[in-house]
């Protein structure tokens, strides 16, 4: 069962996405097809950690079989930042079926054959160990989600999917060309990721063309993120798309760009990541620091969510590219923590765009009187959004902080400083949202008497806001899995951040003895930047 | 002169059950009815383009008995190989689909006639001989039966201005094409004293002269038009526009894929230093100007039109990096593109209903909820013409840019194709794209739904979706045989082990290299 459980996990929403299409139109009958595959699929991701071995670093579960020819495999394989990626999706979708189970009226059948389709291609994303096979989940993960968002969203929904489909379809053709360089460039002629650390770790390409593929992987998964400032198409699509299709990309698709960063940006090009870490960490601060900036001033609920995942994934970024361990271990925890806090952020907006027909705080105020149990939810996603400790953003936010002020990279204090202000910002946009829904005098005559939350809607919040607990305050369980695999990526390039701070040390010692030399050595000082490229590139 | 052996007609079996097929209908034609369906002559023309693909699985059969089969035959004007077999399966195949989208769409447009089928017959005779031809005057004959053919069928909608505009384009400008190509086979003749491609290969050796160079140019030019490639290309859209929805599924593919197979089979006989720059050129415009072009489109044909225009330009990629991989993945290439885009004519071709009133991309506003199997079937040929994974168009893009960026002789330009090559797929989603929003994501705009597909359409667009499904995900034996095409065709013979194993066929190879 080792080696199938992966095949499983992934392909059993995509044979039920299959039974669907093949249902008659009964919309009753396929919600409940819908939402039992779900679960199923949930149940079975679950023999994940189950079956894993905690503590061991390196992929578990593996399966390999070629493909097409010999160089294309089906190579899946996950380790511990992975799987509990893959928990986290099969965790959301179901959920996600409970919350369309009446706001999607219209076209039943194609909506979850298309949540299904997503959920096949976001669960092989995160397993794929064959560049080809990953591109192509990442590419079919497009298709469906602009589908979700252009066929059930809200008014300026066209424009949204659009929009969304073209800058993640332009970013990614640069990986693409990236992937198609690289193994056009193995000796082995394959695929395979542990081929392609080879290549890039041998020393036979150029730092310049390293360099080029770098940006080329880092282009695609920056627009995913989003990092600033490539994230204009995420509060579109986020404004626009359907409730589940929210929880879903936010839950989900950004976390795909984040763990691409660490899995191939970092854990292929190590020398690299080193080098471009200064000006990564940048974007991620400003990214924190806008993001929650722009949120404090939104008029509209979903849009301040939407842009407290810009100013949350900047965490994330700020996590890996501190390139320690501890930083990373925080990014990755994050990861899930976001996940579930900001899902349930969306699915609670969406109960109430469900009532409502908007989204603007002007619309509420003083809804704690009339729906007790939903404020109380609403409560317990804000704090774990927050980050309130016993809950579990505090856990991700304060190992990515502690991360970044031990990290090597330069100017490392002053992104701790500016992105700990982050988690200042993030308390006031947060609890002034809630302020400005639940408290105060009801405006609104027909806010008195709004329907409380039914017994399906809380049935679909609690897993997530029980794992927000448990998560606060079990992290070492998870820790366990994840710490192994994350301190095998950053190992490598921890010794490459150590070998570019002592050539900036070296650096700025000649650079002094330089202006007091003169003339001689102008050429080379002219040109810092290329000159610590090449010299930290060769290591 | 050589006496005429059995052996010779198994060489040209497919064309010979073609033409049969072809003459039968055109005899039956007058003794049915004026003015009655024809569809039982489309029904036999069917049954001869699947002869033609069961006569060329004879051929392959009779390969491996008697490798000799491989030998040029019919005063060596004719060579089977794996080359040939792979575009005598490929363009019936397209004639066959064409052929039953016809079936429904005569009848919708109200056109009687017989020889329109045994006109596809005789075109579909010229491209497949085109392919197996290895002598320049032959290739040019056959170049001109397909060609005529085509032009006879463009303006088959008689009382529609628009038709008979198309068709007298393309005539005119057709000719003037072939002109050149003919001007073409007579330098090269004047160069190396014969018009047999195997031949002309060994006569020309690594340094051709000025005149053989000047021919190549020529001869690019005469194919360049057929294939539509930039900047030979301003006839596609008027034409395509005008022309009959199904002719123009079967022109845009079926004929562009002899012409590839021709000038694969002409610039490989040179060395490819001479015509480098010029295929660098045109590829680099022809997939600028065909992808920007079909971004201000709104009539779904001409839309199309420019794609065909880009599509040429990827595959002159394949050509620009003139090694092994290259030519298979050009020849991959044909094949999903025929695949993908004779699907989207099917579906052109039905929408469009009697006199072709629906072809702008609003009237396919609510298409999703009108006709879920036209509009799936069509998302999932957008789809692969855009390149998403797990399509034909994905993997055809795929092996086109791999042999680009293989170690070549001109590395730094190849970088560079490729780079225009992706932000230009990336700039052709948006238009694809459209298609599929106003499909799913607008209201009707058209007041009458369209009408129900007939069994024939219906079995037309599944098999080409599962065509470009299949290309897309298991396409083993199709890449098998490319390989083994691009084997045959390599003039050194030799260029197998340059190959990274990768690339390297992993079945059994079903047609071994004859040589």
């Amino acid at each position: 069962m080792n080696d199938s459980i992966l095949t499983l996990v992934t392909f059993v929403p995509a044979v039920g996405a299959l039974a669907l299409m093949l249902m008659p139109r009964n919309d009753r009958a396929l919600r409940w097809t819908a939402l039992i595959i779900s679960i199923a699929t949930f149940g079975l991701s679950l023999l994940l950690p189950i079956y894993y071995e905690h503590g061991r670093s390196g992929f578990q579960f593996e399966v390999n079989h070629n493909w097409i020819g010999q160089a294309i495999h089906y190579h899946m394989g996950a380790d511990g930042i992975s799987m509990w990626l893959v928990l986290l999706t099969t965790l959301l979708v179901p959920v996600s079926v409970l919350v369309s189970w009446k706001s999607i009226h219209d076209r039943v059948k194609e909506f979850f054959v298309l949540l299904l389709l997503l959920e096949m291609a976001m669960i092989g994303v995160f397993l794929s160990l064959d560049m080809f096979l990953f591109y192509v989940f990442w590419e079919a993960t497009l298709i469906p989600m602009a589908l979700l968002i252009g066929m059930y969203g809200h008014e300026r929904r066209v424009y949204a999917a659009v929009k969304f489909f073209l800058y993640t379809m332009v970013a990614s053709v640069f990986m693409l060309a990236a992937v198609i360089w690289l193994y056009t460039h193995n000796p082995q002629h394959n695929f395979e990721y542990d081929a392609f650390r080879k290549v890039i770790g041998s020393g036979a390409v150029s730092p310049t063309t390293l360099q080029w593929l770098f940006l080329g992987f880092f282009i695609a998964f920056a627009v995913k993120v989003p990092l600033f400032p490539l994230h204009t198409w995420l509060p579109d699509a986020h404004v626009e798309a359907p409730t589940a299709g929210s929880v879903l990309l936010a839950g989900v698709l950004l976390k795909m760009g984040t763990y691409g960063l660490l899995r191939f940006n970092v854990g292929l090009f190590p020398d690299q990541a080193a080098y471009n870490s200064t000006w990564i960490n940048v974007l991620a601060v400003i990214g924190i620091i806008y993001g929650a900036l722009v949120a404090l001033v939104q008029p509209n609920l979903k849009k301040l969510i939407a842009y407290s995942s810009v100013s949350h994934l900047g965490f994330v970024v700020l996590g890996i590219f501190s390139l320690t361990t501890i930083g990373t271990d925080g990014a990755v925890y994050q990861m899930l923590n976001h996940g579930i806090s900001t899902g349930a952020l969306f699915m609670l907006a969406g109960m109430l765009y469900e009532r409502k027909h908007t989204y603007e705080f002007k619309e509420f105020g003083g809804l704690a009187t009339p729906m007790p149990v939903y404020a109380t939810f609403f409560l317990l996603a804000v704090l774990s959004s927050v980050g309130l400790p016993l809950l579990n953003g505090f856990v991700g936010e304060f190992l990515v902080l502690s991360g970044t002020f031990q990290s090597a990279v330069p100017h490392h204090i002053l992104f701790t400083v500016l992105g700990t202000s982050g988690v200042i910002w993030g308390a006031c946009y947060l609890l002034w949202m809630y302020q400005k829904v639940f408290y105060g005098q009801i405006h609104h005559n027909e806010n008195k008497t709004l329907p409380e939350i039914d017994g399906r809607e809380r049935i679909s919040l609690v897993p997530l806001v029980v794992m927000s607990i448990i998560m606060g305050v079990a992290s070492p369980y998870w820790m366990r899995s994840i710490e192994p695999a994350v301190t095998s990526t950053i190992e490598r390039v921890a010794e490459a951040v150590k070998a570019q701070a002592q050539k900036r040390v070296i650096y700025r010692i000649s650079e002094s003895a330089q202006t007091h030399i003169s003339a001689i050595n102008k050429p080379n000082a002219a040109s810092p930047v290329q000159n610590d490229s090449t010299t930290g590139g060769q290591k | 002169m050589n006496p005429i052996h059995t052996i010779d007609y198994i060489r040209i079996l497919p064309e010979l059950m073609l033409t049969a097929f072809g003459i039968v209908v055109m005899m039956a034609d007058p003794l049915l009815k004026p003015g009655a369906s024809r569809k039982s002559l489309g029904l036999l023309s069917l049954a001869g383009t699947l002869a033609a693909i069961a006569a060329t699985f004879c051929q392959i059969a009779w390969l491996h008995r008697d490798p000799s089969l491989a030998d040029p035959g019919w005063f060596g004007m004719v060579r089977v190989d794996s080359f040939s077999i792979f575009f005598h399966l490929l363009i019936p195949a397209i004639s066959a689909i064409c052929i039953l989208m016809s079936l429904e769409y005569l009848d919708a447009q109200n056109i009687r006639s017989g020889e329109y089928y045994a006109l596809i017959l005789f075109g579909t005779v010229g491209m497949v001989l085109m392919s197996s031809a290895v002598e320049l005057v032959l290739i040019f004959i056959a170049l001109e039966i397909s060609s005529i053919s085509t032009y006879i069928l463009a303006g088959y909608r008689r009382r529609n201005a628009g038709s008979t505009e198309s068709a007298i384009k393309y005539f005119l400008l057709g000719s003037f094409a072939t002109a050149f190509f003919l001007y073409g086979v007579a330098m090269i003749f004047g160069a190396t004293g014969s018009t047999s491609v195997l031949k002309i290969a060994a006569a020309l050796g690594d340094n051709p002269g000025l005149l053989a160079i000047a021919a190549t140019a020529l001869m690019i030019i005469g194919l360049g038009f057929k294939v539509a490639a930039a900047p030979f290309h301003v006839w596609t859209p008027d034409v395509y526009e005008g022309a009959p929805a199904p002719i123009v599924a079967l022109m845009s593919t079926g004929p562009k894929a002899a012409a590839f197979a021709v000038l694969l089979r002409v610039l490989f006989a040179t060395t490819s230093a001479h015509w480098f720059p010029l295929i660098w050129v045109c590829a680099a415009l022809s997939m600028t100007l065909g992808n920007f072009g079909a971004l201000m489109q709104n009539n779904v044909k001409r839309m199309l039109a420019y794609s065909s225009i880009a599509h040429a330009g990827y595959l002159l990629v394949a050509f620009a990096a003139s090694n092994d991989i290259g030519i298979s993945a050009a020849i991959f290439y044909t094949a999903a593109y025929a695949a993908m885009n004779v699907g989207a004519f099917a579906v052109v071709s039905h929408f469009a209903a009697g006199g072709e009133r629906y072809v702008l991309i609003d009237d396919y506003s609510g298409l999703g909820r009108r006709s879920p199997l036209l509009a799936f079937t069509l998302t999932i040929f957008m789809l692969s013409l855009i390149g998403i994974p797990a399509t034909a168009g994905f993997l055809g893009k795929y092996y086109v840019f791999t042999a680009a960026l293989s170690p070549s002789a001109h590395p730094t330009a190849l970088v560079w194709l490729t780079v225009i090559g992706l932000v230009n797929s990336a700039v052709a989603s948006f238009y694809y794209l459209r298609l599929i929003v106003v499909m799913y994501m607008r209201e009707p705009v058209v007041a009458e739904a369209p009408a129900p597909a007939t069994a024939f359409m219906r079995l037309a667009l599944v098999l080409a979706a599962i065509a470009t499904i299949y290309l897309g995900v298991i396409p083993g034996k199709v890449q098998d045989l490319s390989m083994a095409g691009a084997r045959d065709l390599s003039p050194t013979g030799t260029a197998v082990s340059a190959l990274p194993p990768g690339m390297q066929t992993t079945m059994p190879v079903a047609i071994t290299q004859a040589k």
